[in-house]
């Protein structure tokens, strides 16, 4: 049983403003039947440009529910400008926080928002046109890029479970691990780490990876008068900082990469992404 | 908490409730005799006395031999054990037969044999029909000279469907095939006589017939190739290391005991409930649908879809009223797809992500039937009515 909040369950038990509005000024509509869950929302929007009135209709589980509910609650009274400001963060916080593999719950409540003002100012959202990247959801990289930037993704797990992109049959993760590099990060060849990541927990990683750099790659750094620290893990990024006569090394990023992020993928884990923090 | 006393529980293809006869039996072995069964003293070889005495109960629940019977801590290290000893009895035969249905105790080994082993394995997943029934000449023509193991389940967890067993084990022999079946959720609900069936291994789990969790049994036939799984002492005869649950062990033998006291009324008091409930909800609740066969069922299994409804907010209703169930919809598999075993017989998505598994048992009571055939209308009907699929005249 997933954890709920009381905010959750009260408003799954009780939603508010359930329905869809007659001859509405905009209506948003994401999801599908196949997908598990789908979000049709409607509004009014009076003279002032304010939302007077919102309505949703959602298929889905108890915290899809939620989330429309608090949505719908959250923009009347709004202006369609302070309602686009809306994040998927803000609906998960209203609720006084979502189980973390129940965030795209949210992500669909703002990207329903999202559309329904599109439609009512009859522009044509971006998202839809970009390249599908999960058939089995019907992700595009527009969107994963998005939420990378927006809820500072960092990992494939953390991808899915924002967007469900890579959670169906799962071949889509290599593509993932790749937009997700190339997003946080350009500039990396992404073709290096396309291998299927292990999952590990942050406290396991970081145990590894300082055992790691204590046998393996200290030694020869130490050779070379300079040293390593480790900084911070970030989900698959690794924040290094060099020492000694690394820090003023021109060679200093090759060895990073040519060096300390191959071994780590070799003795941690194949999808680490080594960046040095500054 | 939720007080026991008040559960309207349905869910016991999940686990069960320890029988009150189980636990009184399990008492004296937790609390006062607590000896290893290994030791020379009588303390413990006293509680040796209670293992024997345990293992008939089981072997003749199954019509088996008691030194067939090998005391496991689950099914799924049953599982895990007979189709380990298979692939190492014969080191170059690297083919496996299984299903797609099966539970993820199987499943999930079958289809990571090659890491497991470090060595390359063929598997051949078996299709089901819409109904969930196995097509027993595809099985046939999947069996090959390499063939090490079978492994298919008896009855399938999700829908109740039961497989030909008997016919199939009977094919494997014929081909000098070992034959490995999880019974987990059949035994105790059917009757099963391992003298009269060619199979080899069945694994089978305490919980899921009102014993307590933490204990399983793998049925090894007399004369079957076998690699322990956990080595260690000479527990179980060397097959099994490890100091016995003692408690757990004598718990299932009463278990066992029990279930053939109620075999009968688990398929003539349980399966007319059953069919009640089934019947009731399909009546009462438009776009409804039953998964699986229709007879070729356990007595205490229905799982049935309502469409355009997911399956968790569902649960979360039912939950108001303390009915406990089961879904195969994507938020309550643990993944973002629903269940496999649906997915595998075709169920459409419309209806695959508003599965309700209804699971009952001997406990269960005619009044509890009703309650919840009085409370699933409106609990469909009111998600329905806020989902952006139903369309009120549909």
């Amino acid at each position: 049983m997933w954890e709920y909040t009381n905010k959750v369950q009260q408003h799954f038990l009780h939603p508010k403003n359930v329905g869809e509005i007659e001859n509405p000024d905009g209506i948003g509509e994401v999801g599908s039947l196949a997908c598990g869950d789908a979000l049709k929302l409607t509004f009014k929007v009076d003279d002032k440009g304010v939302i007077a009135d919102a309505k949703f209709k959602t298929f889905g589980c108890a915290s899809a529910i939620a989330s429309s509910s608090v949505l719908t609650e959250m923009i009347i009274g709004m202006t369609l400008d302070e309602a686009a400001k809306v994040t998927n963060e803000d609906i998960a916080d209203r609720l006084g926080g979502l189980p973390k593999e129940k965030m795209h719950c949210s992500v669909m409540g703002r990207e329903a928002l999202e559309s329904a003002i599109a439609n009512y100012r009859g522009l044509k959202l971006p998202m839809a046109e970009g390249e599908v990247v999960c058939e089995c959801f019907g992700v595009t990289d527009l969107e994963i890029i998005r939420a990378i930037k927006e809820s500072n993704l960092r990992s494939v797990e953390e991808i899915t479970n924002f967007t469900k992109a890579g959670g169906g049959c799962g071949k889509c993760i290599d593509r993932l691990r790749e937009i997700l590099v190339a997003t946080v990060h350009q500039g990396i060849d992404i073709k290096q780490i396309a291998e299927k990541p292990k999952r590990m927990t942050t406290l396991q990683k970081i145990k590894k990876i300082e055992e790691a750099l204590e046998r393996e790659i200290r030694p020869g750094l130490r050779k070379d008068g300079g040293d390593i620290e480790l900084v911070d893990v970030d989900g698959d990024f690794v924040m290094v900082s060099l020492r000694g006569s690394c820090t003023s090394c021109a060679k200093s990023q090759t060895t990073l990469k040519e060096y300390v992020e191959k071994k780590l993928r070799e003795l941690v884990l194949d999808s680490l992404i080594v960046e040095e923090s500054k | 908490m939720m007080n026991p006393e008040d559960a309207v529980y349905m869910d016991n293809n999940a686990t069960t409730r320890v029988a009150p006869e189980v636990l009184e039996a399990m008492m004296p072995y937790l609390r006062d005799y607590y000896g290893n069964p290994s030791s020379m003293h009588r303390f413990g070889g006293q509680v040796g006395a209670a293992i024997t005495e345990a293992r008939k109960k089981v072997a003749s629940l199954l019509g088996a031999e008691p030194e067939e019977i090998v005391f496991t801590s689950c099914g799924t290290e049953s599982d895990s054990t007979a189709i380990f000893s298979a692939l190492q009895s014969f080191p170059d035969k690297r083919h496996v037969v299984t299903t797609r249905v099966e539970h993820p105790a199987v499943k999930n080994l079958c289809e990571n044999l090659d890491t497991l082993t470090g060595h390359k394995h063929r598997l051949t997943r078996l299709m089901v029909a819409a109904d969930g029934t196995l097509d027993l000449q595809k099985y046939e023509e999947a069996l090959a000279d390499d063939t090490a193991i079978v492994s298919v389940m008896w009855a399938n967890n999700e829908t109740g469907v039961i497989f030909p067993i008997a016919e199939m084990a009977r094919i494997a022999r014929e081909r000098g095939i070992l034959f490995h079946t999880d019974a987990v959720q059949a035994v105790g609900k059917v009757p099963i006589n391992l003298k009269e069936l060619d199979v080899d291994f069945l694994s089978l789990s305490g919980h899921k017939l009102h014993g307590p969790k933490g204990i399983g049994v793998l049925y090894v036939r007399r004369g079957t190739p076998f690699v322990p799984f956990l080595v260690g002492g000479h527990q179980e005869k060397g097959r099994r290391g490890g100091t016995e649950n003692v408690a757990s062990i004598v718990g299932l033998g009463r278990a066992c005991d029990l279930a053939a006291a109620h075999m009968a009324e688990e398929n003539s008091r349980v399966k007319a409930l059953r069919d009640k409930l089934e019947q009731g909800l399909l009546s009462s609740i438009p776009h409804s649908m039953l998964n699986g066969h229709k007879t070729d069922r356990l007595p205490n299994t229905a799982n049935i879809s309502f469409e355009y409804v997911e399956g968790e907010a569902i649960l979360l209703h039912m939950d108001q009223y303390n009915i406990c169930a089961s879904s195969g919809s994507a938020c309550t598999s643990g993944s973002l797809e629903p269940s496999h075993v649906l997915r595998a017989m075709g169920v459409p998505f419309t209806a695959a992500h508003g599965s309700i598994r209804y699971s009952l048992s001997i406990y269960n009571t005619e009044a509890e039937i009703d309650f919840v055939l009085e409370k699933m209308p409106p609990i469909i009907a009111g998600l329905r009515q806020m989902s952006p699929f139903w369309k009120a005249d549909a």
